[in-house]
This record gives structure tokens, sequence and C-alpha cells, in this order.
């Protein structure tokens, strides 16, 4: 049986619970599968408070937002949600299949379908990165901020850019040490109030430095790491070995796009947003008409950006499934999610993105 | 081990239930990831990659990566990253593929 469905968001993070809310406000039916155990994503596992303004819920712990946008989406009759749900494949004739509880296989065909996959870990490759204890920084807040289970005794957190410094604070509130955290760059790329947290800890960030080797014989047991020069060569001399139980990776994140490719959008490589990322234009619209993208998928960057992301891709899902809005109101509200997006990126890190944007985003 | 205090979180380990980790008894909470309850219990190794038979464990929590890989009630190739902890479940460590059934 093939569910024909109005609306189909797959993943249930930041960007696709905005989507879907603006698909309800509107009138939408929207289905929502996603493949956690519970819906929110990366989202809620997130201690800290965002940045940014009110519209994209600054101030706000991510782990309360979560709990705020679940409550409304499950407010509305028309909402159903898919959890455990992995989506599998995208075919030709626009069917999404999916397997629900490792049981039951499913289909749908959606009159306008929105990727908001977000975003896989990237490894580390050095010699024994498989070993038991080398784990992604958001597998390691999944086990503390969302199960309470403590990921180690001491840590090793190989980079500082906002999820490094985030996620080592966060193993200090749960209690596990952190030997160091290294980042290969000359200098941090996260946002400063989070590196002085760790610093004021007691923690050192040891920039212009790298892992080079673990050991262990069926776990983690220590970690040598080394200071490079500016052409990322070791400097001999500077290893250390540092007795760590687990090593922290949060190098960088790639989107997830597999159902993207399967659909024929158009990608494009831009190393600024993580690598191969759908075309799109301001509406988050791909080059396959019915298809939108949003959050970490269309590009990687923050939940408060997948959160307007979300916004703009539900407002114009909302829009192609002629929902009753005047062109003036659409972009209205569009302009909205739009400027708070652009002031959000209006920071260093923002001006990377923007840089990235150019190269897919169509007109 | 479980975190006992946090500056901001409040977990509820009251929903105790017992389950069976290569046929010894074990308890983690209910609805967590099975891989959790395993982690809280000093388990670490989860099974044997397929080529090189090295240890593998936990790694990306959202069932990409394959490392975590299981047999749960006999049923192997379970991400147990993202499949919630049931009372008497019996998980065991996968060696290779696994089979089907």
């Amino acid at each position: 049986m093939i569910r024909e469905s109005e609306m189909l968001v797959v993943g249930g993070g930041p960007a696709g619970m905005m989507a879907a809310l603006q698909g309800l406000d509107n009138g939408i039916a929207v289905t929502l599968i996603d493949d956690g155990i519970e819906i929110g994503g990366q989202l809620i596992k997130q201690t800290h408070k965002f940045f940014g303004s009110e519209m994209e819920y600054a101030g706000t712990r991510g782990i309360e937002l979560g709990k705020m946008l679940k409550e409304k989406l499950f407010n509305y009759d028309n909402f159903t949600y898919l959890g455990k749900t992995t989506a599998t494949g995208y075919y030709e004739d626009g069917v999404v299949t999916a397997v629900r509880e490792d049981k039951e296989y499913m289909k749908f065909r959606p009159r306008v379908l929105l990727i908001a996959t977000g975003a896989a870990e990237r490894p580390l490759a050095i010699p024994n990165c498989d070993l038991p204890g080398v784990y992604g920084a958001g597998a390691v807040q999944t086990l503390m901020n969302l199960y309470g289970v403590l990921p180690g005794k001491r840590a090793l957190m190989i980079g500082a850019g906002n999820i490094g410094l985030i996620v080592a604070y966060q193993l200090l509130q749960a209690g596990t040490g952190v030997a160091a955290v290294v980042e290969a760059m000359p200098c941090i790329g996260g946002y400063l109030v989070h590196a002085s947290k760790i610093r004021r800890s007691g923690v050192p960030i040891l920039c212009s430095h790298t892992i080079l080797d673990i050991q262990g014989s069926d776990r983690v047991e220590r970690a040598k790491i080394v200071k490079v020069d500016d052409n990322w060569n070791p400097l001999p001399g500077t290893e250390k070995w540092l007795e760590v139980d687990l090593i922290c990776v949060a190098v960088g994140l790639t989107p997830l796009t597999d159902l993207l490719w399967q659909a024929g959008c158009e990608m494009r490589y831009v190393s600024e947003l993580g690598g191969e990322v759908p075309v799109r234009n301001r509406e988050m619209q791909t080059s396959v008409p019915h298809i939108f993208v949003a959050g970490d998928a269309a590009g990687i960057e923050e939940a408060s950006s997948a959160i307007l992301e979300g916004g703009i891709a539900g407002l114009a899902m909302a829009r192609y499934l002629g929902a009753p809005m005047t062109d003036s109101e659409y972009r209205e509200n569009s302009a909205k999610y739009w400027n708070e997006l652009e002031n959000f990126r209006g920071g260093p890190i923002g001006r990377r993105i923007l840089e990235g944007l150019k190269k897919v985003l169509e007109h | 081990m479980r975190i006992k205090e946090h500056p901001i979180l409040k977990f509820d380990f009251s929903k105790k239930v017992q389950f069976y980790f290569e046929g010894q008894p074990m308890y983690g909470v209910e609805g967590e990831p099975i891989a959790a309850a395993l982690h809280d219990n000093g388990v670490m190794v989860l099974r044997d990659s397929i080529n090189l038979k090295r240890p593998r464990g936990f790694f990306c929590a959202i069932g990409h990566c394959s490392s975590c890989l299981m047999e749960v009630n006999g049923e192997p190739n379970i991400r147990v990253c993202i499949v919630p902890l049931e009372a008497g479940m019996r998980v065991n460590r996968q060696r290779g593929k696994g089979e089907l059934r």
C-alpha cells in the first residue's frame, strides 16, 4: 500500500519540526518520519542556550526548545509522526520507502517532500580510530545529556569548533574529566564564550595540535598528541601521550544527502557547507520542484539556522500545495525568516556560510 | 556508570528493567537505547568487525555508522544505538554478518 500524503518530512530535528509546523499552521496535513527513538534530532541534546534573537528562540536551551516544538506539533490532529522509522530510498515514481522499527516496510507518495536528514559526524583517519571509546561528539551528547550515562572518565576532545567546545564543557558538567581540547588550526573555530568557559575550568585548548595515535587492547587507553607547524606537519619532539579512555571526535560534519542524490537533485561540492549539497532557491526548493531541503542536509550550520531554514521551507511548501495565502502574505512571512537568517549569519562564522551559499543559491 | 549530579539536567532512572548480555543479567532503563544500557554496564565492545575481527563499539548514535550492529532476540544487524531497551531482551555480540532467518 502506498500512503498518499500532502507533505512528507524526512527528519525530525529542528529544521524538520519547524517546517512541519509551518505546514500545519497553514492547514496542510503533515507526515514526519524520523529514525531516532525520540523526535528532536540533535536539538534535544543541547543543554546550552542559543544565540541570535527571538525568532529562532535564542536564550532557550535546545532541550527546552525541542519539547516546545514537539508539544506544538502534537496539538495538531492532521500531524502524523512515525518515529523509529528509517527512510530507505527515493524512487522514480516519487515514492519514498521507509522501514519502521526494523519490521514494517512502508511506502509514501507525498505531493511535496522535505529532506531534513541532518548530518553525520566525520571520522578521524588515524591508527586505531575504530577502537571502542572513540565516539562522535553527537554520540557523547546522546549518552550523557539524554540518558545520563557517563561516556568515560577522562576525555580528549578533537576539534575546537563550536561542537568541540560545547561538548567539552558538557563533559565537565556531566563529571567526565577533559585532558585537553586539541585543534589543528592555529586558532579556535567556535565562539570565544564557549572556549572561555573551558579555559576557566582549567582545561587546556591546544591549537596547532593534532592526534597521531591511539592505543588500547580492546578499548581506548591512551592517545598521542603532537604540535604541528603551519603546514600541518608534526613537530618532532613535541609528542605527548595522554591517559584517556574517551576520544571525542568533533572534526566536522557531512550533510546526509542520500535521498537528494537518489531523487536526482542537482548537487554541488561546497567546502564551506561541509560537502556535496543541493542547489536550491530562496524557497529552499531543490532542482526537483516538489523536493525541498532545510537544515544541515542543505549545508552544515547551526540549530538556529536550521530552525529558520525549516520555517522558510515549510512556508514555501505550504504555498506550493496551494495553502490559502496571498503572495504578499507569503513574501512578508518568508522575508521575516530571511532577515533573521541574514542577521544570524552576520558574524565571522556566518561569512563563510554566505560564501558557500553563493555557490548553490539560485535566484 | 550513570551521572549522579548535573547542573542543568535531571534524569529519571526509575524504570529499571532486566535484560541479558551474552547470557548475563544486566539492568538498564526501559526505553533508552540498548547501547546506553550496555555502556552503563561497562560493555564497550559491541561486535567484531567483519574482515579484521577488530573490536567495535558505540560511535555515531544516529543509526548511520554500523559500528553498533548486534544480535537482539536472535535477530542480527540491529542498530542498538537507536533501538529502545525492553525487559527481557537478549543481546549478544555479533560476529560476522549475521544470518537471515
